[in-house]
């Protein structure tokens, strides 16, 4: 088999993947926002906004002067402040995110790059640029860099957990982390400094599957990691839950801590819920207070 | 090697079980495999310790079920056999000797007997023993043969449905002599004679010597069934019923039986015709019972039997003795009421009530009832008809007794010519002794001669006759007198007709003409003539010289068998003689009656059989020789499969986080299975009563029945409506408003009248109905019939309505009709009225007939009529009609001309009024109480 053919397979089994989870990802964004809005404050853009009185210091070339002859004032014309910010977007692709605990369930990958790839869409209806971190895809804006980012949100990698990679984070930008944070903390931690110091910020989806949060496991049993780098055995798993349970809250409540020493919002999601609510939730933490 | 009933083919394996403890140990020791679990989270596990530092043990419920398992494996591969049979060890070379009672009690058991055999003769047959047989129930010197060639005739044996006697235990002993001395003799070289003794578990007379014969010549084994053996004695009559007695041989435990009653129905078919359940006490070897039974339905039972024994003993057949004659009575004219004594029947009833059944009727309708004896007192003449069918009924064998009386004395019955219902031609007027205007002394009986039926009676002096009627001196008269006055007259003649017979007392059934009936003779002499039943069992005298021809036998097993050419057997042997092979237990035919010989007697008991201490005693199952390593084995792989389940379900393999699913499903389906179940049933209620029959009941309501014409049935409903509020306004009757009523499918009792407008076109009511309408005539409902049609042509003839009528009423049961007479009721229940009007003004309207005797008493205006409301009144006068008034109370249809057509209407409405009154009130007007006020106002 030639080179060229080969590529071509892969690439055909690598895009395979793709249009449902770009049709997918359509629909979802499709059912929280219609159409593109503005930042209703005055500013540079092309919609009108409102008019005012004129002020002092205001140019007179800024007088709308036919609003300004229906009556005695002078007006000004002002127009929506309409601004594009980039956000940028990672996606946790280790192999601890190929984890799901029944057959019902997503991946949390699947699941995370469902998420991320609508809130791409939406954002990119409301016309901010997207990309992605660790310089795969800068940031953009259209249809294209949507199917780019469909591509991108394809790849996985090989290590166990993931670190949040800041390559190409611009500053002051915002940013989306989506992960299931299992891995050690200390690279979270520092990304996150880094980020608030270059004045980014943005939220932190933490995706988690339910047996995650249950441990329902018993009996004599090795826990592996996705990978197989890490094991770890136990004669009574049942009486490892609630130490497990224990550490996992530890890991929540410092994550939520590190959030709010930077700014930062943080959000729990489990595979077991629906997608759309995390994606309201999401959505409220760019367009909300969040954003500002 | 033996444990028990188990032994052991290969007892060393056994020694593996010692080594059960070591294996436990080991399999403490050994933890469970891990499972390898893909998990995330591993990376916030690392650092954990467990808590215990040893592992996690198998429980011990566990280890026991793995060592059971190992234990049943040790077990079933040491061979375990249960029961096995000691082969080899001392088998006896000689003969064997079956002997047998063979009995009735051994039947129930028979086929236990012949598989024991089978084994036995079996074994013997590999042992290449030789086998005799000796039934004691037909004793024949025993022949030794193979065993295989007894084998083959296994199934031909047959229990005998008798015992054996002491002349059979005789003859079995004599039969073993004549074999010892022949082949059996020879054979005893070989080693001693075994015999197996089976035995029906009664003990008789002699039995100990043939056993002392038999243990002489070698070992005796008994087999006997430990289950007590059940007999039933013959029925008996007692206060009319039947008592039955059960015997058991051993006492015991309680037990519950049920004697059943078979015979055939009026059809002729074999038939479960009754039960009776009875009980053995603990402790009691006899139960008692009494069946109480119609005499119709006990004179079909021909056998009674304990269910479920399946014994000749346990039957019992029935034969005459059970069977109460049916005698009918029929006197002439019955005109003194009253004068009891002086009833021609009085005597005969007093005397034949206890023995017999009476029957009371017309002649004609009593003889397809066929009853054992008609009794003619005083009757003299007899249509041809009733005369044809009791020459019949006497050719089958019927008995027709005739007393005289004035009656017969004064007819010309059998007087030139001898009647066929006679025995005797008479003389004219017979004659009177002994009284105020005759010569001589009343006169006596004299002596019974000794070929009549009476032979043997004693004759009281007092007995005295003192009219009869005589005789006319016949060639044939000599034979015909079975019993004579002191002067030689004839007292009581008789003549064979057919298979019956006539017989004839020259004096009348009262006490008028003798004092005969006042007797006890009397009723001696109607019981040998065999008119109460003769209950008694004969005596040997009186079976001297008779032959019974068997008819039915029994089996061992209690089954009926026709007789078929089994020859007969003279009277005294049958009452006499033990039952054998000459006399099968069944039921004998003898000259005029049925007998049957039962296997029990009335005062047999059953006596249990008592072994010596020295003869082993089995039962006749064998438990069969059974391996059971195969069982243990298989034991062990099923705990093997439950040590999987349950490891499986320890370490948390058997249901993993994600097969929940499945679990999910099975239990939705079982959730689904629990939901559909309790549906589809739903309780079977009766039907609520209709929201008409609600109306009806609680109201007086008027009826009319629905004919299918819309037309008809409203202006009906109309007309109800009408007289309804001319009730209510004018009497105290205050009827809610009519009511159609369909006549297939309401319920008419609730009813007082039924307005029924009669159509040539309506359909004919259904059988049902009928039964109905002729119920609720019969209750005191009354039917309006209306033919409308003004009765124009008279009832019955060419008019439509009158001929629907006709065929409508056919089947109802309608009394007499006559026309409303003068003083009916009907004229003045509420009005006083001469015609009854609707819209047309027709006269007749009948209703039912007064009786016949009613007079008209001087000085009385009125009849004194039935008490009852005629059922029926039948018009043409289209009343509801005139009747009919629309919901505004104005009338619906015009009804003649002018003033006089209101008239007309008003009178209408009176006859109405008047109607309800007869049906609500019955002949309350007709009553005396009321005559001076109404004579008051009628101005006379």
């Amino acid at each position: 088999m030639t080179q060229a053919a080969r590529l071509r397979a892969r690439s055909e089994a690598e895009a395979a993947p793709l249009p449902p989870l770009l049709a997918r990802a359509e629909q979802l964004a499709g059912t929280v926002l219609l159409g593109e809005h503005g930042r209703r404050r005055s500013g540079m853009g092309d919609d009108f906004w409102q008019y005012r009185p004129v002020m002092h210091g205001d140019a007179r070339r800024d007088i709308d002067w036919r609003r300004s002859g229906k009556s005695d004032a002078e007006f000004v014309r002002q127009r929506e402040w309409q601004i594009a910010q980039s956000v940028m977007i990672w996606v946790d692709d280790a192999a601890s995110m190929r984890f799901a605990s029944d057959d019902n369930l997503p991946r949390k990958s699947d699941r995370a790059r469902l998420l991320s790839l609508a809130v791409a869409i939406l954002l990119d209806r409301a016309g901010e640029r997207v990309g992605l971190t660790g310089h795969a895809l800068p940031p953009r804006r259209g249809q294209a860099q949507i199917s780019r980012l469909a591509e991108a949100l394809t790849q996985d990698s090989e290590a166990d957990y993931g670190t949040p990679d800041l390559r190409g984070l611009l500053a002051h930008g915002r940013a989306l982390f989506v992960s299931d944070f299992l891995g050690p903390l200390d690279g979270v931690q520092k990304a996150l400094t880094q980020a608030a110091d270059r004045g980014v910020r943005g939220a932190m989806l933490h995706v988690l599957d339910p047996a995650e949060e249950t441990f329902p496991y018993r009996g004599r049993t090795i826990f592996e990691s996705m990978g197989g780098s890490m094991a770890h055995e136990t004669l009574k798993a049942s009486e490892l839950r609630d130490r497990y349970l224990e550490r996992l809250a530890t890991r929540k409540s410092e994550l939520q801590s590190l959030c709010a020493v930077t700014g930062w919002q943080y959000g729990l999601h489990h595979t077991s819920d629906s997608a759309q609510s995390a994606l309201l939730w999401l959505y409220g933490a760019f367009d909300g207070g969040g954003w500002r | 090697m033996m444990l028990g009933a188990i032994g052991f083919t290969t007892p060393w394996l056994l020694l593996a079980l010692a080594a059960l403890p070591a294996l436990w140990i080991l399999l403490r020791a050994v933890p469970p495999a891990p499972i390898r679990r893909r998990f995330p989270g591993v990376a916030l596990l690392l650092g954990l310790r467990d808590d215990d530092s040893v592992t996690d043990r198998t429980p011990w419920w566990l280890l026991l079920l793995r060592m059971l398992a190992v234990a049943a494996v040790i077990v079933g591969l040491a061979g375990p056999v249960l029961n096995p049979r000691a082969d080899g060890a001392a088998t006896p070379r000689g003969p064997l000797l079956i002997v047998q009672d063979a009995s009735w009690a051994s039947a129930r058991d028979w086929p236990a007997q012949l598989g024991l055999l089978d084994s036995l003769l079996a074994e013997a047959g590999r042992a290449s023993r030789p086998v005799a047989f000796l039934r004691l129930s037909q004793p024949e010197p025993p022949v030794l043969r193979a065993a295989e060639d007894w084998r083959s005739r296994l199934t031909g044996l047959e229990p005998a449905p008798w015992s054996p006697t002491p002349a059979m235990n005789d003859a079995a002993l004599a039969a073993l002599e004549t074999a010892l001395d022949g082949g059996l003799g020879e054979a005893l070289d070989a080693g001693a004679l075994e015999t197996r003794w089976f035995s029906d578990g009664l003990s008789r007379p002699g039995r100990d010597d043939l056993l002392g014969a038999l243990e002489r010549l070698g070992p005796v084994t008994a087999h006997e069934s430990p289950a007590p053996v059940i007999a039933l004695a013959p029925a008996m009559i007692e206060d009319g019923t039947v008592q039955l007695t059960a015997h058991r041989a051993r006492t015991g435990a309680a037990r519950d039986i049920t004697i059943e009653a078979h015979g055939r129905d009026p059809q002729g078919n074999a038939r479960l015709l009754a039960t009776l359940p009875m009980r053995f006490d603990s402790d009691a070897t006899t139960a008692d019972g009494a069946l109480s039974l119609p005499a119709e339905l006990r004179a079909r039972v021909t056998r009674f039997q304990v269910a479920g024994q399946g014994t000749a003993g346990a039957v019992t057949l029935t034969d005459d003795s059970l069977k109460r004659r049916e005698v009918a009575l029929i006197a002439g004219r019955e005109d003194r009421e009253g004068l009891e004594l002086l009833s021609p029947l009085h005597y005969l009833e007093q005397a034949l009530q206890p023995a017999a059944e009476l029957l009371d009727g017309a002649l004609l309708d009593i003889l397809p009832a066929n009853p054992d004896v008609i009794v003619l007192a005083d009757v003299a003449n007899l249509a041809s008809g009733e005369e044809e069918a009791l020459l019949d009924w006497m050719d089958q064998g019927g008995l027709l007794l005739r007393f005289a009386g004035p009656r017969l004395a004064a007819s010309d019955v059998s007087r030139s010519s001898e009647n066929p219902l006679m025995p005797v031609r008479l003389r004219a007027g017979g004659r009177s002794v002994g009284g105020a205007m005759s010569w001589g002394e009343p006169k006596t009986l004299a002596p019974f001669p000794e070929d009549s039926p009476f032979a043997g009676l004693a004759v009281p002096p007092d007995v005295t006759v003192s009219a009869q009627v005589m005789a006319q001196p016949d060639p044939v008269l000599a034979e015909r007198v079975i019993a004579e006055l002191s002067d030689g007259t004839p007292l009581v003649t008789r003549k064979r007709v057919g298979a019956g017979q006539v017989v004839l007392f020259h004096v009348s059934a009262n006490a008028e003409w003798s004092s005969l009936p006042l007797s006890g003779l009397f009723v001696q002499m109607l019981e040998r003539l065999a008119v109460s039943s003769a209950v008694a069992l004969p005596d040997l005298a009186e079976m001297e010289g008779t032959t019974w021809q068997p008819v039915q036998v029994l089996d061992g097993f209690g089954q009926l068998d026709d007789a078929g050419t089994l020859p007969g057997i003279a009277g005294e042997r049958l009452i006499s003689d033990a039952l054998g092979p000459e006399l099968p237990p069944g039921l004998y035919e003898g000259p005029d009656r049925r007998l049957a010989r039962n296997v029990m007697q009335a005062d047999d008991t059953l006596a249990p059989t008592a072994w010596p201490a020295r003869i082993p005693v089995e039962g006749l199952a064998r438990a069969p020789e059974a391996p059971l390593g195969g069982w243990l084995l298989g034991l062990a792989a099923l705990l093997l499969l439950a040590d999987i389940v349950a490891s499986l379900a320890l370490s948390g393999r058997l249901m993993p986080a994600r097969a929940s699913n499945a679990a999910a499903a099975l239990a939705a389906a079982l959730l689904t299975g629990a939901l559909i179940l309790p549906q589809g049933v739903q309780a079977q209620t009766t039907p609520p009563a209709s929201d008409k029959e609600l109306r009806a009941a609680s109201e007086v309501v008027l009826a009319h029945v629905l004919t299918g014409d819309a037309t008809l049935d409203d202006t009906a409903r109309a007309g109800l409506e009408g007289l309804s509020e001319t009730l209510f306004f004018r009497t105290s009757v205050e009827p809610a408003s009519p009511i159609g009523v369909d006549l297939e499918a309401d319920d008419l009792a609730l009813y007082p009248l039924l307005y029924w407008p009669v159509t040539p076109d309506q359909p004919l009511p259904s059988q049902e109905a009928y039964a109905r309408l002729n119920t609720y005539l019969r209750s005191g409902g009354m039917i309006l019939f209306d033919t409308r049609d003004a009765n124009v042509a008279g009832f019955g003839a060419s008019s439509p309505n009158g001929q629907m009528l006709q065929r409508l009423a056919q089947p109802l049961d309608i009394p007499p009709l006559e026309p409303v007479p003068d003083d009916h009721v009907l004229t003045r229940a509420f009005y006083l009225l001469q015609d009854f009007p609707g819209r047309h003004s027709g006269r007749s309207v009948w209703v039912e007939a007064a009786p016949p005797d009613a007079e008209q008493i001087e000085g009385m205006p009125f009849r004194n009529l039935n008490d009852n409301v005629t059922p029926v009144v039948i018009g043409g006068n289209d009343w509801a009609a005139a009747w009919a008034m629309d919901s505004r109370g104005n009338p619906m249809l015009p009804v003649g001309r002018g003033y006089a057509g209101e008239r007309q209407r008003e009178l209408a409405y009176r006859f109405g009024v008047n109607l309800v009154m007869h049906v609500l009130t019955g002949n309350y007007k007709s009553d005396q109480v009321h005559v001076p006020a109404l004579l008051d106002r009628l101005g006379q």
